[in-house]
């Protein structure tokens, strides 16, 4: 029951994470169609970023409250702004061109924001200097901290947020209505591309807070963190239906808790046969499963083909 | 129509050609020695890579199946290899059983991924073939307890090169009096080996399989309509590529001698895909021109940045490796942005592009 509780707590934790993450992918992903491979490394670099700011302001005396604010405005900032550039100077100019194009160029960038970031961060771990006195609380049997409390609220907002920006403002009905069909948007006066490009800002916004996030819980950060993050979290964006918004927040914590709970039970489940190294296993097996029964995802719309 | 006419042409009307690169192929292992083995050992590793993005290329670029997780196969055919050819299990067949059985067991693979994922269509199936891929490299990373099955991440080493009697794949030989190291016999199997892939790639282009293949990509739910049995012929896509992948992975083994999972990562899957797009998907001659790009680009910047900042600057600035790999994706960008179907696209594919852009 114990260990039950415990990983229902740290798969809540990291589905979180995996859910705003997954709503970068989803976002872009419903307007154009495409797979935005460079996203895990705009996480990366929002998790740089706010390693950076934070270390260079430790010791100026500010609360670290304050510190740890600056930290995720700036790494916000850092990421709408490489989101806006990525959309401009790799994808704007491929639109039309054949489906699998856009793909190639995404790994490249992906490459390039990678090494840039081993160019400037070195290819060593750092570590984030612990900001928050951690504070344990109990229940159950089980544990967590302060700062996973944190993680959850702050995603549930930031999620409440992107859903209220998209079903209630006049941006987010374009981006409805750009996403159903972009040449009727733009007949009825719909700034496509502005659209498709505040998609890529906001998914990169997303993604800077789910970075400070995973910097902040792991305490540790890496040049090539972007691309594990990045994976699950797209599978999380396909399993619950890629292009759903919903769908991205549900399968993000379900992938969470899912791993959780199998990296937890593997090795009984299986006589101690598989260990729990084979935690990155579930993600996959649990999506070719559901896509097996659900081809479009849990909550997609089930398409038709083409016309 | 006009195959009749490509069928019987090429040999005919451009034996210069032929005769230019048979030659041009032969010479290649002994000029690249004058740099030293290492560039044979590159150029082998083009041709390796030829193999495989002519084997993806006929289940992306015929079949338009998007597979991520292709290295998969070529992980199964190096492992069916690396197991039954090495001191790990003390097993030592000979590689005319092993490499036939790494296709056969790589195209068992192809088709239990094939199976489950026929109803997905594009990007689902993208990430499906992605998670595979993986699954297949954490088994092999992880497969060493209970059982010792594949040594887990530190690989298997002391794996047998190829052997035909006491002609051995790995030693220099003399052979009239002109002196064949390892790695440039391999060049000749590899050759050999590739030049096979081709003419299967060809001859399927314009098969009655070839022309289902392109039916189902241009749009399924019409070659459905037609008649083509679109699961089976699928199937068969995934599995033929799978072969080949496997093919490879043996040969890899072999020439290499050691295997560990660090060599199938999903890095090395995107790379055989950007081979096939960056080339010219479904285009031969320009899947070709990928995979030797892909291969050489990084080799020769290997070689050329760290003098070249040495002159410039006279110290290292930034470091090499990092340097290299950007400049890597770099170009990919550029090359997708100022040539989206690739560097030699197909006449066809050019003008359908032509047409839907305008």
């Amino acid at each position: 029951m114990d260990t039950l509780l415990q990983q229902l707590i740290n798969g809540l934790t990291l589905g979180a994470v995996y859910a705003l993450v997954a709503l970068g992918y989803t976002m872009v992903y419903g307007i154009i169609g495409l797979i935005n491979f460079a996203h895990g490394e705009v996480v990366m670099i929002g998790t740089m970023v706010a390693f950076t700011v934070i270390v260079s302001l430790a010791g100026s005396g500010m609360p670290p409250l304050l510190i740890l604010g600056i930290g995720l405005l700036i790494s916000v900032l850092v990421c709408m702004v490489l989101g806006w550039f990525l959309e401009r100077v790799a994808y704007r100019p491929l639109r039309g061109a054949p489906r699998l194009t856009p793909l190639i160029t995404a790994i490249g960038m992906s490459m390039v924001l990678q090494n840039v970031a081993m160019i400037i961060w070195g290819r060593n771990y750092i570590t984030f200097p612990p900001m928050i006195e951690k504070h344990i609380f109990h229940i159950g049997g089980a544990t967590f901290t302060n700062v996973q409390v944190a993680i959850v609220t702050i995603a549930a907002l930031v999620m409440s947020g992107l859903i209220y920006l998209v079903h209630r403002t006049r941006l987010g009905m374009a981006m409805r209505a750009t996403a159903q069909n972009p040449q009727v948007a733009s007949l009825m006066g719909v700034d496509i591309n502005r659209v498709i490009a505040m998609a890529f800002i906001i998914g990169s916004a997303l993604g800077a807070v789910a970075g400070c996030m995973v910097g902040s819980y792991y305490e540790i950060a890496h040049y090539q963190m972007g691309f594990m993050l990045g994976l699950k979290a797209f599978t999380a964006a396909v399993l619950g239906g890629i292009g759903n918004l919903a769908g991205a927040m549900a399968g993000g914590i379900l992938l969470g808790v899912i791993e959780a709970l199998g990296a937890g039970y593997i090795g009984q489940l299986t006589g101690d046969f598989l260990g729990s190294h084979y935690q990155d296993i579930f993600a996959f097996v649990v999506l070719i499963v559901v896509l097996m029964f659900r081809p479009s995802g849990l909550f997609g719309e089930r398409t038709g083909d083409r016309a | 129509m006009n195959d009749q006419l490509r069928r019987t042409v090429p040999w005919q009307r451009h034996w210069l050609a032929v005769v230019l690169i048979t030659v041009v192929l032969l010479a290649v292992p002994f000029v690249a020695a004058l740099g030293g083995q290492a560039w044979v050992r590159i150029a082998n590793f083009a041709i390796l890579y030829i193999f495989l993005a002519l084997g993806l290329n006929i289940v992306v670029g015929y079949a338009g199946l998007l597979d991520l997780g292709y290295v998969a196969f070529y992980a199964v055919g190096a492992y069916v290899y690396a197991l039954l050819a090495s001191p790990h299990f003390g097993l030592h067949l000979p590689f005319w059983v092993i490499l036939p059985l790494g296709a056969g067991v790589a195209c068992l693979f192809g088709m239990l991924l094939g199976a489950p994922t026929l109803k997905l269509r594009g990007d689902y199936l993208a990430i499906v073939t992605l998670g595979f891929g993986e699954i297949v490299r954490i088994f092999l990373n992880n497969l060493n307890a209970p059982i010792n099955v594949t040594n887990g991440a530190q690989g298997i080493t002391l794996i047998d090169p190829i052997r035909i009697g006491d002609f051995s794949f790995a030693d220099t030989t003399t052979i009239f009096g002109l002196q064949i190291s390892g790695p440039q016999k391999y060049y000749y199997l590899l050759v050999a080996l590739a030049i096979m892939v081709i003419i299967v790639n060809v001859r399927l282009q314009n098969s009655r399989v070839g022309r289902a293949w392109q039916a189902i990509r241009e749009d399924e739910v019409a070659a459905k309509a037609c008649g083509i049995n679109t699961r089976n012929i699928k199937l068969l896509a995934f599995a033929m590529g799978a072969s080949f992948g496997g093919i490879a992975g043996g040969v890899f083994s072999a020439m290499q001698g050691f295997v560990s999972p660090e060599s199938f990562s999903l890095m090395e899957s995107i790379t055989i895909l950007a081979m096939v797009v960056l080339g010219g998907m479904g285009h031969i001659p320009g899947v070709i021109l990928g995979a030797i790009l892909l291969t050489a680009l990084p080799e020769v910047l290997r070689y050329g940045i760290e003098p070249l900042q040495d002159a410039l600057f006279g110290r290292m600035i930034i470091d090499p490796e990092s340097l290299r790999m950007l400049i890597f994706g770099l170009s990919m960008v550029l090359v997708m942005r100022f040539r989206p179907a690739g560097l030699w696209p197909s006449p066809q594919r050019r003008r359908e592009l032509a047409e839907s852009t305008r």
